[in-house]
């Protein structure tokens, strides 16, 4: 199994930017997805550094991807997600808008943001060209299992998220603006301040999401760790690992450990769990009741009233 | 052209109080996963469904079938099944958001004419006619997300017929794209048809404090004598940094009745209503104001002034996206 770091979805400094990327280079991961996710607004702080971040990483072995936004509505988004495809490297499609400009027969690869639920929908994105899927977050075990075997006959590499705050929602409005009363187009980069997102608290003051701009993220950091055994017996081809502020080379290096057997998945958790002790944890869209629940040990703030 | 009004219907009754109070076009699902209003005791049974399109089309009206969850892994076939079943029982269209199912659609049922959900969140003009090109779609259903301008200018690059919500629940993520309701429930909208069920809501009475939980988180709470709220996710009270407030939208639904004459100088085919799971009298009503409207506007003459006051008294209104400001 491979391990891909995927796209930061925060709006991170260009030099802070800069050296992730620069950190990957050495990091245990095979493959790396790079740019703009989130908000388009972001772009234009970092976009200059990403030719040579992908020269970076290209020369360090790692496979490079590059993202297209999540979604496109602006004359300048459509024109930004065109010229994706210039970039000499392949593009990861988070909005079907992506596909709509690489030419046919282009080879490419699906991210976790496109709607990709069944062995229909992978047959007609490997028909157009695509070579590696990440499925959407929500999808339990036993769709992954299924899709595994489909995206196998049709020689497409299948990922899985693996590692980090969830991806569960994205919107026409930034929630990051409204919380400063500010709109989207006067934002002053309100989302700045929060490299892995605002805390979103219930009225109970129990850690429920985390606010990014247009996205609304889980609170819990997925961990695969417990699940990594049934996800290669289902044929799962990559585990994706989200970036984060802190730690993250631990992270990639924890998880190298768990695919190469150095450590069981109890000693990655409890290693993950030193990074940063406030860390709750979930895996239960895999084989929980709901996306929130998780195999291990919850914490207690987690729980509720 | 008249701008068409696409009227909800939960139920048989609905659907022909629908038709008889002047909708053009009625939507509807089978009462199954295939749809996104698959709430307990709503949708068509199969001869429910033929009966209901032989109604509509004797009155005139059409009928669309929303086909428009995305189909589980290794049970495609219930999905399949539907689309031939819509097309057996004479609808005039079905409502499709997933890719796979789409293809399925126009390889083997080329005849039946194909609406692009709301639920694909196709927010551009490239993407739409790429959809068009790939399965034939011929109208797109707009997802909440974009302002009256960006409308006209998708209008402006698309041959493709464009539909629009103007009244009833409104989304504030882009439809099709959230998954907060199963990470807080394990149902979501695009796997189970359904957003912040009931069958995951609570309400705790603590000393005449009122709270409302989903999956048992508390997003709502009130005092005692104040109306409670139904705890949708999104319109949720919640805390971040030093506020405390609806971090994402009021617990408003969207109005967009006075937008009628700007939608249809921005290109808009039709006006889609939210509701299948409100009363006949509801959708009636809804219909008949809405169809007076788009009359009026027709016949040059002023929009009638206050429709709806009665159904939305109480109810806090926006016009959601439409408005840019609203971002």
């Amino acid at each position: 199994m491979e391990l891909t770091v995927g796209p930061n979805q925060f709006f991170w400094s260009a030099d802070r930017w800069t050296s992730f990327h620069e950190g990957l280079a050495s990091a245990p991961v095979d493959r790396v997805v790079l740019g703009e996710l989130v908000c388009s607004k972001r772009l234009p702080f970092y976009q200059d550094r990403i030719p040579e971040a992908i020269a970076t990483l290209l020369e360090a072995g790692k496979q490079v991807a590059l993202t297209s936004l999540a979604l496109v509505t602006l004359k300048r988004e459509r024109k930004l997600t065109s010229e994706l495809g210039y970039m000499g490297v392949e593009v990861e499609i988070n909005d079907l808008t992506a596909l709509a400009y690489l030419p046919e027969g282009t080879r490419f690869s699906v991210g976790p943001l496109v709607n990709v639920y069944n062995e229909g929908t992978i047959a007609w994105l490997a028909a157009r060209g695509a070579t590696r899927i990440c499925l959407p977050p929500e999808l339990p075990l036993a769709s992954v299992e299924t899709l595994a075997a489909t995206a196998a006959n049709l020689g497409v590499i299948l990922e899985v998220w693996g590692h980090g705050r969830l991806p569960l929602a994205i919107s026409g409005r930034c929630y990051h603006a409204r919380l400063h009363d500010r709109t989207k187009d006067n934002c002053q980069f309100a989302c700045e301040d929060d490299p892995d997102g605002l805390d979103i608290r219930t009225l109970d003051d129990q850690p429920f999401l985390a606010m990014n701009g247009v996205q609304t993220l889980s609170d819990s950091y997925v961990c695969s760790a417990y699940q990594f055994e049934a996800l290669a017996k289902a044929g799962v081809g990559a585990l994706r690992l989200s970036p984060q502020s802190n730690g993250f080379d631990v992270v990639c290096h924890l998880y190298r450990q768990l695919l190469n057997g150095a450590k069981d998945a109890d000693q990655v958790v409890e290693a993950i769990g030193k990074i940063d002790t406030g860390i709750r944890f979930s895996d239960g869209f895999l084989t929980g009741k709901r996306g929130a629940d998780w195999s291990g040990l919850q914490r207690p703030d987690v729980l509720g009233p | 052209m008249v701008m068409e009004i696409v009227c909800p219907a939960g139920t048989p009754a609905a659907l022909r109080a629908a038709v008889k109070a002047g909708a053009h076009t009625v939507y509807c699902g089978f009462a199954d996963e295939t749809n996104a209003r698959n709430f307990p005791g709503l949708n068509f049974d199969r001869l429910e469904m033929r009966e209901g399109v032989a109604f509509a089309h004797a009155h005139g009206a059409k009928v669309l079938i929303a086909i428009n969850t995305f189909p589980r892994a290794g049970d495609e076939a219930i999905w399949h099944r539907a689309v031939s079943d819509a097309e057996s029982c004479g609808a005039d269209a079905v409502i499709l958001a997933d890719i796979g199912l789409l293809d399925y659609a126009a390889r083997w049922h080329p005849g039946l004419r194909r609406h692009l959900s709301v639920q694909a969140a196709a927010a551009n003009s490239d993407v739409i006619n790429f959809y068009a090109e790939a399965f034939g779609i011929k109208r797109v259903v707009l997802p909440r997300v974009l302002s009256v301008s960006e409308i006209a200018a998708i209008n402006a690059e698309t041959e493709i017929e464009t539909e629009v919500f103007v009244f009833g629940g409104l989304c504030v993520m882009a439809e099709g794209r959230c998954s907060l309701s199963s990470y807080a429930t394990g149902l979501s909208p695009n796997m189970n048809g359904v957003c912040s069920p009931a069958s995951r809501v609570e309400y705790h009475d603590d000393n005449g404090v009122l709270d409302a939980r989903l999956g048992g988180y508390t997003i709502h709470r009130v005092k005692q004598n104040e109306a409670a709220p139904y705890p949708t996710l999104c319109k949720g009270c919640f805390g971040a940094g030093e506020t405390i407030g609806h971090l994402f939208e009021d617990p408003v639904s969207l109005n967009a009745e006075r937008l009628i004459p700007q939608l249809q100088k921005a290109g808009v085919s039709a006006l889609k209503i939210e509701g299948r799971q409100r009363s006949r009298a509801y959708v009636a009503e809804v219909v008949r104001n809405f169809r007076a409207a788009v009359d009026a506007l027709e016949a040059g003459k002023p929009l009638p002034q206050g429709m709806l006051t009665r159904l939305s008294e109480g109810q806090a209104m926006t016009t959601g996206a439409y408005n840019k400001k609203w971002r």
